[in-house]
């Protein structure tokens, strides 16, 4: 039987691990909530642009636009950005990041992998880190993006990588990250991020507006393709960050769970540890005493 | 008419309004009751509301793109300064 002056520290020890790890839980469910208002906020402009984008694309269906975010191209040089989160202790949450862009790298472009002619981007010290450690071909990294996330400073990444695109240094740029499905579940999305497709899914049947166009029906289709592609890339850092919050918070959960557990087995342990030794004690003071009186 | 301003961090405005006042590309113009249907895209200025007790409600955008049908107003900001 372990001694009982060691289990007692062991409960201890784990008493205060559980207690870190359910003050880390309720941070990350007050942080979730912050993050999922944002994305909540989100939505109404996402949609209205969409539709907007929607119903000028349907009305102007054949005179094409030219686009330079279209531009398709065999897929020579590739970027893939890859969105993990800055702290650890998330579950599995960066670990199936780093998996699904190794297997993409490694079954998708493998080609482009060995000319060098694939880079990635990386936004979250995590998949940093790892990826550094791999010696992969880097741009530089913007893990602050995660600090402070608004709307302003994602754009400035954001037309940053738009812009690579257009002077031809990329011909293909994807998107690997965690979709926010609710605080438990995270769905792993791997997305083209550009070049766009332009082609609107089917024509509603909706009468057709007739909208004055100001300044003319290409200008603003030439402005809001950028705003949308940005709202995308804004979308899709925030859904990142909601889900490695929701993540945390369920792994926090479950860590403080079977610290629950183990701190009840311990305690069991330790209670059966301590009534064998009186049992043994009392047992010494009566043959001691029987010995006496013999 | 019913105006809402939304930019990507937050719905700045939602509400009924006399007349609104918008820095379109090619210049501000005035949209009141029953403007015909326009899409417009916005270049930095201010926005000038005038709501129905007649009190002036001044936003400054960074851009963004106006859209009017039916006496609805939809306006996209970037970002309100």
């Amino acid at each position: 039987m372990a001694n009982l002056k060691a289990i007692r520290i062991r409960i201890t020890s784990v008493k205060s691990t559980r207690q870190i790890t359910s003050a880390m839980k309720m941070v990350s469910a007050a942080k979730l909530r912050k993050a999922q208002d944002k994305i909540v906020r989100l939505r109404p402009y996402a949609n209205k642009l969409h539709e907007l984008l929607v119903d000028l694309s349907n009305s102007l269906s054949d005179s094409e636009v030219e686009n330079v975010y279209g531009r398709v191209s065999p897929p020579e040089k590739v970027l893939i950005i890859v969105i993990t989160s800055n702290r650890g202790l998330c579950g599995a949450f960066n670990a199936n990041v780093i998996k699904e862009t190794r297997r993409v790298i490694s079954e998708k472009y493998s080609d482009q992998f060995r000319k060098g002619n694939l880079q990635l981007l990386t936004i979250g010290k995590k998949g940093f880190d790892y990826f550094r450690k791999q010696k992969m071909n880097m741009l530089p990294e913007q893990n602050n993006l995660l600090l402070d996330l608004t709307f302003e400073n994602v754009n400035s990444a954001a037309e940053q990588i738009m812009k690579s695109f257009t002077i031809l240094e990329f011909d293909r740029v994807e998107l690997i990250y965690n979709q926010f499905k609710n605080a438990a579940v995270q769905n792993l999305t791997n997305e083209v991020f550009l070049p766009v497709e332009t082609a609107p899914a089917g024509k509603r049947n909706t009468t057709p507006t007739d909208y004055i166009y100001e300044p003319g029906k290409e200008e603003i289709i030439k402005e809001l393709i950028p705003k949308s592609l940005k709202i995308q890339f804004y979308k899709a850092v925030l859904d990142s960050f909601v889900a490695e919050h929701g993540a945390r918070m369920t792994a926090m959960h479950k860590a403080t769970d079977n610290a629950t557990g183990m701190i009840r087995d311990l305690t069991l342990l330790y209670n059966k540890a301590r009534q064998s030794t009186i049992t043994n004690q009392i047992l010494e003071v009566v043959s001691g005493a029987e010995a006496l009186r013999g | 008419m019913k105006i809402e301003i939304i930019t990507p961090d937050k719905k700045f405005f939602d509400g009924e309004i006399k007349s609104v006042r918008v820095p379109g590309k090619k210049g501000s113009f005035q949209v009141l009751k029953d403007h015909a249907p326009i899409i417009s895209t916005l270049e930095k200025g201010l926005v000038r509301m005038v709501d129905l007790e007649n009190t002036e409600i001044i936003y400054e955008i960074s851009g963004g793109v106006i859209e009017v049908k039916a006496n609805k107003i939809i306006l996209l900001a970037d970002s309100v300064i």
